[in-house]
């Protein structure tokens, strides 16, 4: 490990490899990410990032290596405790409103004490589109209420693949800050990115994920 | 540090998917009705086919019933996981502390009474159409209150497996009729037992002995096929 605090990072994987039909995706790779810190990984269309996160989350299971969540080898008690995830699918049912979407997720993932599913619409900038159908929002809209959902999420580690698309500069600059948030409040988060263009103002590191599979961690 | 917020129970986390299909299914409102108005297209055809011989009719009405039934449910199969696939539902579902087995058991349950129980609710329409005695009402309705979810759950293990496929119509109705057999089989055979001035309790017995074992099993099953599904 490149970097060691005295606590236990909150995710950390070692010689992760995932291939897809023999055909390898990526690794091995190690990354690490610490409470308060942000991983960014970033590389090319087609390098392997959604994949990553997606082994990460446990929604596909790696060839090789281990991955550890606060210690302990993770599992899916671990996983839903310590995890909550972004993905390109917002999980969000067309045909109901907003703030019922919350609702049903928060039934299923829980949320954090003091986090109401309204206020978090407020955060976002969704005020006033409480009850508009999920049908009715724009690509960003959907995005922010995607987000809202992460922030809400009780869990430390946040996984989020390409938060920053479709989303104009205010809300790009609300991730950010959302980010910026989560971390002060001891979370974690491992961004993907196709570029440098956003890049949370906030103790962060970047991995650069390539065909070559040449993974680098700088400081 | 963030402070979480009560974790979720296996109470909390159906309660949420009940009500979001509650509503959905109010939401579109004009979906609802498909299964039955399927069922009763099915059975209008046979009494038109079957050229209003109200004695013909009377004999195969248990069959027909039971059939409208079953291809009724097997359209309604596809749409089970399908929405939640597409819009990264169940993605959600994989990564909650809910059990995955849960979360299935009760989406398998708000399908069924969305789709399959209002169907058993109109049954006794269907059968006075095809001219069932009234004294076989009873032993119908009790067929169809133990074998439609017995459908359900077996076709939610088959629904779970084709989930990860675009276009799985035709697959899934080739897989999991020959599951359907044995419920159609004795379903149809209870009425048509007790049509006979026979017994008709063997074959609910054996319905709902078949409803508790895939009640327990199914769900499991279904969960780890929507986790291959996935991957």
């Amino acid at each position: 490990m490149s970097q060691t605090t005295n606590a236990q990072p909150l995710l950390a994987a070692r010689a992760l490899r995932f291939t897809r039909n023999d055909d390898p995706v990526f690794g091995p790779l190690d990354l690490h990410v610490d409470a308060g810190e942000a991983l960014l990984v970033q590389g090319g269309n087609g390098v392997g990032k959604t994949t990553l996160l997606r082994v990460l989350a446990g929604l596909l299971r790696a060839d090789e290596g281990t991955i550890e969540i606060d210690g302990r080898a993770a599992g899916h008690e671990e996983r839903s405790r310590f995890v909550a995830y972004l993905g390109h699918l917002p999980a969000l049912k067309q045909d109901l409103g907003a703030l019922e979407n919350l609702h049903v997720l928060c039934g299923l993932h829980g949320r954090r004490t003091r986090q109401m599913p309204g206020d978090a619409l407020a955060i976002v900038g969704l005020t006033g589109h409480e009850d508009a159908l999920v049908r009715q929002l724009s690509a960003g809209q959907k995005k922010r209420l995607s987000l809202a959902r992460m922030w809400l999420s009780p869990a430390p580690v946040w996984l989020l693949d390409e938060p920053y698309a479709n989303l104009d500069l205010d809300g790009i600059n609300l991730v950010n800050r959302m980010i910026s948030a989560h971390l002060r409040s001891g979370g974690a988060a491992l961004v993907t990115t196709h570029g440098a263009y956003a890049a949370p103002p906030v103790r962060n590191r970047t991995f650069t994920l390539g065909r070559a599979d040449a993974a680098e961690a700088a400081a | 540090m963030n402070l979480p917020g009560p974790r979720p129970t296996l109470a909390s986390a159906a309660t949420a998917l009940l009500a979001r299909d509650l509503k959905l299914l109010w939401r579109r409102r004009g979906d609802a009705a498909q299964p039955i108005l399927f069922a009763l297209l099915v059975v209008a055809l046979f009494a038109l086919a079957l050229g209003g011989n109200p004695e013909l009719l009377r004999r195969v009405a248990s069959a027909v019933l039971w059939l409208s039934v079953l291809l009724a449910g097997l359209l309604s199969l596809d749409t089970l996981f399908r929405g939640d696939a597409e819009d990264g539902s169940l993605e959600q579902w994989l990564l909650s502390p809910v059990p995955l087995a849960w979360l299935v058991a009760v989406r398998v349950f708000s399908h069924w009474l969305t789709t399959a129980f209002p169907l058993v609710l109109v049954s006794p329409l269907l059968a006075e159409l095809m001219g069932l005695p009234h004294a076989q009402l009873p032993v119908l309705l009790a067929s169809l209150a133990l074998g439609t979810p017995l459908l359900s759950l077996l076709g939610a293990v088959v629904a779970a497996l084709t989930v990860g496929m675009r276009r799985s119509g035709i697959l899934l109705a080739l897989l999991v009729l020959p599951l359907y057999v044995p419920v159609l089989v004795f379903g149809a055979g209870a009425v048509a037992a007790s049509a006979q001035g026979f017994d008709a309790s063997g074959a609910l017995l054996l319905l709902g002995a078949g409803l508790v074992v895939s009640t327990l099993l199914a769900p499991l099953t279904a969960a780890a096929a929507i986790r291959i599904a996935n991957s």
